[in-house]
């Protein structure tokens, strides 16, 4: 029931790929809104500080994603996927997972260039390592930003297929991510 | 022949006007700092500086209003602090560092106060506008250092407004304007 069996997903891997999903359109949306922020705005110090504290927070989910991925591999792809399917959607996903975890590693090093810790929510705080490289945070910056819209495509994109699957293919494709039915 | 010569070589050094001499700004030791301070909400005092700059004079103190100055700061180097806020700095919102990486300042005018106090009019080229500005300056000293050279030390202040030089973004009323402060210690060339 927790765990995927090679036809189904078990619950835990719904539950992270709908938190993961969810946790990353909102991450966007709100990294979209701020940035552009007034400095009077009641936001603009609030929004920053939720959109790192919810990032790290994503980043150990996600760690903890592919470990348990180890522990419960996937279900294997539907038969009736045609072989370029398989392997267009297995590439999304592994894009998918690399640049969640480039937006944290470029969103965490604009953040500590100076040294500073980031702050999740007032729980406990991730150490900063400093500069590392000249124009780390500007860079940085370009990276998470760029990452963003990249991921967000990719996003859309696979969501699009799996409706592809859904209503044209009418096969489990969907159906499948929402768990088990028992 | 002799005293001809005595002569004209006389009248020569009495009509040539003493040189005024050159100086190089010591940023490689870094005696020299472009620092600004700006208001917090009202509240309290911001401090940046910028880290990288280059810049000459010449002085005379017999003849201060022959003397020159010119300075090149590097927009990229804005330090005041903070990472996240650094960046905000060299972005569009206020200095624009990728499309002006460089601000100028060249001399156009001295006017003598009293003391070592004077006016330096100049212009000054910031975010791509050039505007002329007036610095409250004065000589702090001048003499020869501990290692051979000779030095020359000046400070001046000036205030701008961040809207002449099209930084728009609202920091608040009380906010509107920068005030810079700048120390040079020029090493005789």
């Amino acid at each position: 029931m927790l765990k995927n069996s090679a036809s189904h997903y078990g619950l835990i891997s719904v539950v992270l790929h709908w938190l993961v999903a969810l946790t990353v359109f909102a991450l966007f949306a709100v990294g979209f809104w701020m940035v552009d922020l007034s400095y009077y705005n009641q936001w603009y110090r609030t929004a920053p500080y939720w959109h790192k504290s919810i990032g790290i927070l994503l980043a150990m989910v996600m760690i903890f994603r592919l470990l348990w991925r180890a522990v419960s591999p996937p279900p294997l792809p539907l038969r009736s996927h045609r072989n370029w399917e398989k392997r267009v959607a297995a590439l999304v996903q592994f894009f998918l997972y690399v640049g969640i975890f480039v937006l944290v590693l470029s969103g965490y090093l604009i953040s500590t260039e100076d040294g500073r810790a980031i702050a999740v929510f007032t729980w406990f705080s991730v150490p900063a390592l400093g500069a590392l490289f000249a124009n780390q945070a500007d860079i940085a910056g370009l990276v998470h930003e760029y990452t963003a819209y990249v991921l967000i495509s990719l996003a859309v994109l696979h969501g699009l297929a799996a409706l592809k699957h859904h209503f044209i293919d009418k096969d489990q494709t969907l159906k499948r991510i929402f768990g088990r039915k028992s | 022949m002799k005293k001809l010569l005595l002569a004209v070589s006389m009248a020569a050094m009495m009509t040539v006007p003493v040189q005024a001499a050159d100086y190089v700004i010591d940023t490689e030791g870094a005696h020299a700092f472009i620092q600004f301070k700006i208001s917090h909400l009202g509240y309290s005092w911001l401090y940046g500086r910028f880290n990288t700059f280059s810049g000459d004079f010449s002085y005379d103190a017999s003849k201060l209003e022959a003397s020159k100055i010119q300075l090149s700061i590097d927009t990229n180097s804005v330090d005041s602090n903070h990472a996240e806020r650094d960046k905000h700095l060299r972005s569009s919102d206020f200095l624009n560092v990728s499309k002006h990486p460089k601000a100028t300042f060249v001399s156009t005018k001295i006017v003598p106060k009293d003391g070592e106090a004077f006016d330096l009019h100049g212009n000054l080229t910031l975010n791509g506008v050039t505007k002329e500005v007036v610095i409250a300056a004065e000589k702090l000293g001048e003499g020869t250092d501990p290692w051979g050279g000779y030095r020359a030390g000046f400070a001046g202040t000036t205030t701008l407004t961040l809207k002449d030089f099209a930084i728009n973004t609202d920091l608040g009323p009380a906010s509107a304007t920068v005030q810079l402060d700048l120390t040079v210690e020029g090493i005789r060339k």
